[in-house]
């Protein structure tokens, strides 16, 4: 076993819940890395949704909330506002931040309350069995539109930075590299982070949406969309389909972050 | 010798039976076909990827990043 999985995970619950070849794992691995490297384990509290990505946090042996579906961002609102000193980091996906808990997101990132919320989007809803989710591109075939998809689906970075996010980055798990130094950026940054990740789930988005199962080839197709910020920037908007923008999309540290707010404004618990 | 830009080395790549799944991302991503197809099968039942060619490998840990079931360890020589 990795050395880090030997450090921080609970071995009772090992092996991983996740189909073979799932991206989530990958995510996992890259956030115990960026634990390690920061050396924040003991202020850790991580909060999970429902799906498979909700189970990400459940690993770790440190303090987690595993709550109801679309509710992860008002839970870790509270943890966050009980102990400003925590380092919050919400796993949420696609379906239980854009879907189901669309509101508690843009009302956070509204807030601008100093949370870390990765969300892992794989175009479906994949635990449940395929269901079409609110980032499910146009045309794809899932089990609830058997004739493609007709709904237009979510820029969930752009609807962040519009809400009013400080730090908005989308990165793959086809590049483990860049997904490190960005977690650790949103982790450091005192505001809103949100952290999309694409990553592939062979059981339901590879068999319905792309027709393969194959992880390694999964793999290969989101590498190849991949587009990076910069070169974006200069791209039509006809070179711009199909392709994922990846990179550090927005960041800004002019907004007040909401925990240091409040407290501000109780001076007699300040030295508590 | 051939000269070399390799800064690092490795000294061996071990895969853990115990939580592989077999789906062979680690095969994928490596850089200089290091790893391969093997016929030993991890304790679910899939089957497990092997190391062919220690000699090429880089020391990215690449492999290492990507493993979702945290199985795959690049071990390095120490100096």
């Amino acid at each position: 076993m990795n050395p880090l999985a030997e450090k921080y995970l609970r071995k009772s619950a090992l092996p991983l819940i996740f189909c073979p070849g799932c991206g989530d794992g990958t995510v996992l691995n890259i956030f115990l890395r960026a634990v390690e490297e920061m050396g924040i384990f003991k202020d850790l509290a991580l909060v999970g949704g429902i799906g498979c990505s909700g189970w990400l946090p459940t690993y770790l042996q440190s303090d987690v909330l595993h709550v109801l579906h679309g509710r992860a961002i008002p839970f870790a609102t509270g943890l966050k506002l009980t102990d400003p000193r925590r380092k919050v980091v919400v796993f949420t996906g696609d379906g239980d931040c854009a879907g189901i808990g669309g509101n508690h997101f843009i009302h956070a990132a509204r807030r601008n309350i100093d949370l870390t919320v990765i969300m892992l989007n794989n175009g479906i809803y994949g635990m449940t069995g395929g269901q079409v989710a609110p980032t499910t591109p146009v045309s794809k075939r899932t089990q609830t539109s058997p004739y493609g998809n007709v709904e237009f689906p979510f820029d969930v970075c752009e609807l962040a930075k519009a809400a009013g996010a400080t730090y908005v980055a989308r990165t793959t798990v086809a590049h483990p590299r860049p997904l490190l130094t960005l977690i650790k950026e949103g982790i450091e940054h005192r505001g809103f982070s949100f952290i999309e990740v694409i990553s592939q789930c062979p059981t339901q988005a590879g068999r319905y949406m792309e027709g393969t199962s194959n992880p390694a080839e999964l793999l290969g197709l989101i590498k190849k969309r991949a587009l990076p910020v910069e070169q974006a920037r200069q791209a039509s908007p006809q070179e711009l389909e199909g392709r994922i923008v990846v990179g550090k999309l927005h960041h800004t540290r002019e907004k007040k972050e909401l925990s240091q707010a409040i407290y501000e404004n109780f001076p007699e618990e300040k030295n508590n | 010798m051939k000269t070399s830009l390799k800064k690092k080395t490795t000294e061996e790549i071990i895969i853990d039976d115990k939580y592989c799944k077999g789906c062979y991302l680690c095969i994928a991503v490596c850089p200089k076909k290091v790893l391969g197809r093997g016929n030993k099968r991890s304790r679910a039942g899939y089957s497990m990827p092997q190391v062919e060619n220690l000699g090429e490998c880089l020391a990215c840990a690449l492999c290492e990043m990507t493993c979702p079931d945290l199985a795959l360890t690049v071990v390095l020589e120490k100096k």
